[in-house]
């Protein structure tokens, strides 16, 4: 009975946030559309605690705790004008908190499910990617990282590194626990080479699309556990997050290739 | 491979719900005007913080004796809440200057 409560639960949640985006994209209706959203998280989280035999209550309760006063105290303690930072260090928590949770999950999965070890691979890389990439976008809107030029073949190469490790966990039938703690380093790296050269002033594109990323790690997430409500809210912040960024980048007469790849080392993109 | 295919048709309900998501995203916010880009991006960025059932849940089977797991879950749920609870209240303040003012002028 209790499972089918907490399953209705997420469903009304995944409503409310689709209704809280909608409302959100119309300037007279936006607040109540974060409510809307805000009241659906609420009811996702409350849903989770009723999960039957659910361990360390306590310690969930304080880190909440401690999470809710950091988040208010940013949130209001920080000026408007650094807005922007803001949501991309938060952006960065929630990556992390994809990758950490993978990194937990991967003592607990059975070695030969392979389904399940690439989605978990997904949350790795992509969380550790969207963290290390959205510290660092803050870091240049606050002005205390200047452009460094990385090449960006070598950058791939850092990526492709990582996935073919990635690959090579899934695949070799043993556990490997050590790799996936290298994997999640070369993640953090490619994160940091990713936003790097980007100027200052694209950043608010790049954090939109690390953003999608982090919505993409919350569904990958949420298809570990077969769970809706990660699935469904973070696909929505997924798509509608890379909509934003084109809609950003077209507000600024600007094509996402051209921001994130001009500064493509020595070579000039035509136009 | 042949896994692979096993674990997608094991769980197509799952894959459906995903493409149909992907749509709906699209759909949801193709019509919003350029003010409110920044928020929106705010406001969804929120929304991915509902990693935090992961992070309840990864945590709430932990074995007390098993430390390392406890350490990375108890992080994960700080991270997490501080994701959603800063988004949220981010968002709202940006929104505050939508307001509706009296109407003077």
């Amino acid at each position: 009975m209790i499972l089918q409560i907490i399953d209705i639960c997420y469903m009304v949640a995944v409503v409310l946030f689709i209704l809280g985006i909608k409302l959100m994209s119309h300037p007279d209706s936006a607040r109540r559309g974060n409510a809307l959203a805000l009241s659906g998280m609420l009811l996702a989280i409350i849903a989770s605690f009723l999960t039957p035999g659910l361990n360390n209550i306590a310690l969930i309760l304080v880190a909440m705790a401690l999470g809710t006063g950091g988040g208010l105290y940013f949130a209001k303690s920080v000026q408007m004008t650094a807005m922007p930072q803001l949501v991309s260090f938060f952006n960065g928590m929630g990556g992390a908190a994809a990758a950490l949770i993978g990194l937990v999950e991967y003592g607990d999965l059975p070695v030969d499910e392979v389904g399940k070890g690439a989605v978990l691979m997904a949350s790795l890389v992509i969380g550790s990617i969207s963290f290390s990439g959205s510290l660092v976008a803050m870091g240049k809107l606050q002005g205390v990282i200047k452009d460094i030029n990385i090449n960006k073949i070598l950058a791939f190469l850092v990526l492709g590194l990582a996935v073919a490790l990635a690959i090579y966990v899934i695949l070799s039938g043993e556990p490997q626990p050590v790799l996936v703690y290298v994997i999640v380093l070369i993640s953090l790296i490619y994160g940091l080479a990713f936003v790097y050269p980007i100027g200052g002033a694209d950043m608010p594109v790049v954090i939109s699309l690390l953003n999608s990323l982090t919505g993409v790690t919350a569904a990958t997430t949420g298809l570990l556990y077969n769970n809706m409500v990660m699935l469904m809210g973070g696909i929505l912040v997924g798509s509608a997050g890379l909509l934003l960024t084109l809609l950003m980048a077209k507000a600024m007469n600007r094509s996402v290739a051209n921001i994130l790849f001009t500064s493509f080392g020595g070579s000039s993109a035509g136009g | 491979m042949e896994q692979l295919i096993q674990y997608l048709s094991d769980n197509q309900q799952e894959f459906y719900v995903f493409i149909l998501a992907v749509f709906v995203g699209i759909e949801v916010i193709s019509k919003v005007p350029t003010v409110l880009h920044t928020p929106l991006m705010s406001g969804s960025n929120a929304l991915s913080g509902v990693v935090i059932v992961g992070s309840i849940l990864v945590l709430g089977k932990t074995s007390p004796e098993n430390y390392v797991a406890l350490s990375l879950g108890f992080l994960a749920v700080l991270l997490a809440t501080l994701n959603v609870v800063g988004g949220f209240a981010v968002t709202n303040r940006m929104l505050e200057m939508f307001k509706k003012k009296p109407a003077k002028k």
